[in-house]
């Protein structure tokens, strides 16, 4: 059973808002990179830094950032996670990053990921941009920029598929079996 | 007391018969084997005279005990001349006792024990304490093989004579071979003086060089060092060409390779007097077993390959190899659960050799009274004992086998205290049910 | 996922397993990268290096890696040991595993050392080196280091060139990189190169001019020079003028070849000092791709169902 949240033409509409409301709270694009978390950040952060790059005229860094060994669930998980690549080929200190990961839910992988950059440098900020924000935040952890709000039972899940990986554009509610692992990637 | 075994099948090689019948024995010795023609006989001639000396079918009498042997076979004790009681010495390992309690319930009657004991049996005093034990403790005739040379050092030879009077039935250094061969050419020709087989581990130290399994692929991948067949197969020319020299009785103790079974089956044809025995490991499985580093595969001669299992078969068939022995060589559990190349050689083979044994026949590679040719029969014959026979007047040394039953080697259930094999958990068919030495029956 | 709690060697891991630790090792590369070289996904685990051999680099690389994904290590190297004392080597293991080791990283003279206490603990043992079996760490950082220099191994031409027989490491090469595609040769004197590996689908060269003809990744040997006193070569001047790598030699290969060493190299001997410290060398990258994979191969052994 699954419901349509957001189609091709709404996940486009919501980035470029997104992108507008980075650039306006940043007052421009000085000492601003966006890092994209894996896996579901690292294209959305793509799309945003070519819109920024659009509306300002002006190349942001951009870089991925792999949280795997970063979580606090490895002992606990049925299934170890993918070590994937970090990329993020310029200095982070002094910079205002912004976060960019496809759903928001317990805020714990975020978490993981301030950890791993913490330990790459030390930025000026961090800020974070999500697709999707489906509530049931365990940590003390909130958006600053958010595609949509979507409330949801610990039933269903949220699936964002993307161009980049060779479907089309979409955003699904899905109602699971059980409830869902919050580990669940 | 007398015993009287009933209607089993009778295969007994040296009277060259297969036959259904009974055998009474009494005060340990075989009285009478009555096979159905017999029966017949002497039911057609005396048909109402009962000879009251003997048990009838249906009477029981207080001092003899029927057995009921139908569907059985019934053979000569077994003679094992190939096996390692260790004691003295070694007794962690095993002991006299253990042994030869092992050895009954393999179905082995007489056993004949090397000398690779702590100390050396090279000098009577050693001989006459193993016969010593074995009268005391054991639980079937034991036979001591006395060292060639002083100490198995291969340098001089020890009393063979003197040992000879004390007991040893033949010699050998087994563990070692004799490398010097002007030692190994006067060990064959004073041997005569004494009319005693000498028993060659046949293994050329400077080829084989601290080998551990047999030298090939398997050996490089698994990082091992391997002993080349051609160390055997060049031991046992040398051994065959000094016999023919001198005259002495060979005998080559465990053959494991193709080449060796050609080396000795042209020595035959020319004429040489020279024995071989094998091991059931040698016909049954390959050098594959070591694989996973398994410390119980690993023994000296090493497992061979496909092919030389095949020759071993060839040379039991065509009668190249006189002898089956097992070459049980017991080890303690935690000197065979160490690093490959520590842990010592041997496997514990009384109490899986006569199963193992019966596949051959299974295989229609022996017939059962070929089987016991080589099992029982032979070694007798080279050793010059007597022994594996049913003949009347001979120890009542009786075998009943259960040819059908099948069952699981269970390595940690084995009577001997050394569990090491590599045929845990096959599963087998055809084992001793009853064990009859001198007319002392043991069953379970 | 890895199918078992144990790494013995590349006989024992599928395709899929070999290629999951090289993918997963270039996500630690990239934590060496940094100014902090460490990561908390092992925090609170054991490893104990338990070297029978003496080894620096190897034992090193291993510390290096266990301690940057936070784990604790212990080393327990012989001569200061209770082995010393005839404490049998299951002993050894159950004692170390009582001390609570998750991870026990074991360099012993016995080939099959690996697998014993893999079958008796319950703890990851990884082999650092077993006899003349297997290095299979070695094996998986230099197919990940040609993997990275060349884009690709199945195809490429690649050399192994000294003493095959008594090599450990040359044994796991061979595994891991038939099993990856490439062509493998080796190349040196037929005392020291078993016939029958012609079994696993390499050629074998005793002239090394002929062997050097056209390949991409040369791996050269350490030789042993023990080896000479028992007839395997008469000696190491003999050797290094039929064997030794030079540049006249290495200019038979691709131009683009490159040149690896397992380390440590007996300069002059097998290789000389112009190729060892030139160009076409990349023997210091190995050493650091070598904390990159050890540290996968941990961080894998480490989500193994038990």
């Amino acid at each position: 059973m699954s419901k349509e949240l957001m189609n091709k033409k709404d996940l486009d509409r919501a980035l470029t808002r997104m992108s507008h409301e980075i650039i306006e709270k940043n007052k421009g694009t000085s000492r601003l990179c966006l890092i994209g978390i894996q896996r579901g950040g690292v294209y959305l952060a793509q799309r945003l830094a070519a819109k920024i790059q659009e509306i300002e005229k002006k190349e942001i860094p951009l870089g991925s950032l792999d949280i795997a060994l970063y979580r606090d669930d490895l002992n606990i998980r049925k299934q170890q996670p993918v070590v994937r690549r970090t990329e993020i080929p310029f200095e982070v200190n002094d910079l205002k990053i912004v976060l960019v990961d496809d759903v928001l839910f317990t805020g714990r992988s975020i978490r993981s990921a301030m950890d791993a950059l913490m330990d790459i440098g030390r930025p000026a900020s961090i800020q974070l941009a999500v697709l999707i924000d489906r509530g049931h935040r365990e940590l003390p952890i909130k958006a600053d920029y958010v595609g949509k709000n979507i409330p949801t039972s610990l039933r269903e899940t949220v699936e964002v598929q993307m161009e980049e990986e060779g479907v089309e554009d979409r955003v699904t509610l899905r109602k699971s079996e059980s409830v869902e692992g919050k580990g669940a990637e | 007391m007398r015993i009287r075994i009933q209607n089993g099948r009778i295969i007994d090689p040296s009277q060259g018969l297969d036959t259904i019948g009974d055998i009474l024995i009494e005060d340990g010795k075989i009285k009478e084997v009555i096979t159905q023609k017999s029966k017949q006989k002497l039911h057609d001639k005396n048909k109402d005279l009962i000879n009251r000396e003997s048990c009838t079918v249906d009477r029981t009498s207080d001092d003899c005990r029927i057995i009921d042997a139908r569907d059985k076979i019934l053979i000569p004790g077994l003679v094992d001349m190939h096996v390692h009681l260790r004691e003295p010495g070694f007794e962690h390992k095993e002991t006299i006792k253990t042994g030869t309690m092992a050895a009954v319930k393999g179905g082995f009657t007489t056993v004949c024990c090397m000398p690779n004991t702590f100390p050396v049996n090279d000098n009577a005093s050693v001989t006459e304490f193993i016969k010593r034990k074995a009268s005391q403790e054991g639980y079937c005739t034991v036979l001591p093989i006395g060292a060639i040379t002083k100490g198995q050092k291969g340098e001089e030879l020890a009393e063979i004579g003197t040992m000879r009077k004390e007991g040893c039935v033949a010699f050998s250094d087994d563990g070692h071979p004799v490398m010097n061969s002007l030692i190994m050419r006067r060990a064959l020709e004073y041997s005569k003086a004494f009319n005693v087989p000498v028993i060659s581990h046949s293994e050329d130290l400077s080829l084989s060089e601290g080998g551990v399994m047999n030298e090939g692929l398997l050996s490089v991948t698994l990082g091992l060092r391997g002993s080349p067949s051609e160390a055997e197969q060049i031991m046992i020319f040398r051994d065959i060409v000094l016999a023919e020299l001198t005259g002495g009785k060979l005998h080559i103790a465990h053959v494991s390779t193709k080449g060796s079974v050609d080396v000795i089956r042209n020595a035959k044809k020319r004429g040489v007097h020279v024995t071989a025995e094998t091991c059931p490991h040698y016909f049954s499985i390959t050098e594959d077993s070591v694989k996973g580093y398994d410390t119980d595969a690993k023994v000296n001669p090493p497992l061979r390959t496909a092919q030389d299992v095949e020759a071993i078969k060839d040379g039991l068939r065509d009668g190249t190899i006189d002898v089956i022995a097992t070459d049980h060589a017991p080890h303690h559990r935690d000197e065979k659960l160490r690093e490959f190349d520590m842990a010592p050689s041997g496997i514990s083979g009384l109490e899986t050799a006569f199963s193992l044994s019966m596949r051959l026949v299974g295989s229609h590679i022996l017939t059962f009274s070929q089987l016991i040719e080589k099992m029982a029969l032979n070694p007798a014959r080279i050793l010059q004992i007597d022994k594996g026979t049913l003949g009347v007047g001979s120890d009542a040394d009786v075998v009943i086998i259960d040819e059908k039953k099948e069952y699981t080697v269970e390595s940690q259930r084995f009577i001997s205290k050394g569990k090491n094999t590599p045929f845990n958990g096959w599963g087998l068919r055809g084992m001793p049910v009853i064990t009859i030495y001198k007319g002392k029956v043991y069953e379970w | 996922m890895l199918n078992n709690k144990d790494l013995l060697g590349i006989k024992e891991l599928s395709v899929e397993e070999i290629n999951l630790i090289l993918d997963t090792a270039a996500g630690f590369k990239d934590v060496l990268g940094r100014d902090i070289k460490k990561v908390p996904a092992l925090r609170g685990k054991t490893t104990v290096n338990l070297f029978f051999e003496p080894s620096t680099r190897t034992r090193t690389s291993f510390e290096l890696a266990a301690k940057r994904l936070s784990t604790d290590v212990i080393n327990f190297s012989v001569p200061t040991s209770s082995v010393v004392k005839g404490e049998g080597l299951i002993d050894t293991g159950l004692t170390v595993q009582a001390l609570g080791a998750d991870f026990i990283i074991i360099r012993h003279a016995s080939s099959g050392v690996p697998h014993l206490l893999a079958k008796n603990l319950s703890a990851s043992v990884i082999n650092a080196g077993d006899g003349t079996n297997e290095h299979p760490t070695q094996a998986l950082l230099d197919a990940f280091t040609i993997q990275e220099k060349k884009g690709k191994i199945a195809g490429l031409e690649i050399a192994i060139v000294g003493d095959i027989m008594h090599s450990r490491v040359a044994k796991s090469n061979i595994y891991c990189l038939t099993a990856l595609g490439a062509n493998v040769r080796l190349i040196g004197p037929p005392t020291l190169i078993p016939e029958n590996l012609k079994a696993m689908g390499v050629s074998l060269f005793h002239n090394m001019e002929d062997g050097l003809k056209g390949v991409d990744v040369l791996i050269m040997l350490r030789i042993q020079l023990e080896r000479q006193g028992k007839g395997f070569f008469p000696s190491t001047d003999e050797y290094s003028k039929n064997w030794g790598l030079t540049l006249e030699r290495l200019s038979l290969a691709k131009e683009d070849v490159i040149v690896m060493h397992p380390g440590p190299m007996n300069r002059g001997i097998e290789i000389v000092s112009e190729i060892a410290d030139g160009p076409r060398s990349v023997i210091l990258e190995q050493v650091t791709n070598g904390i990159a994979v050890r540290m996968s191969v941990m961080y894998l052994l480490s989500g193994v169902k038990r």
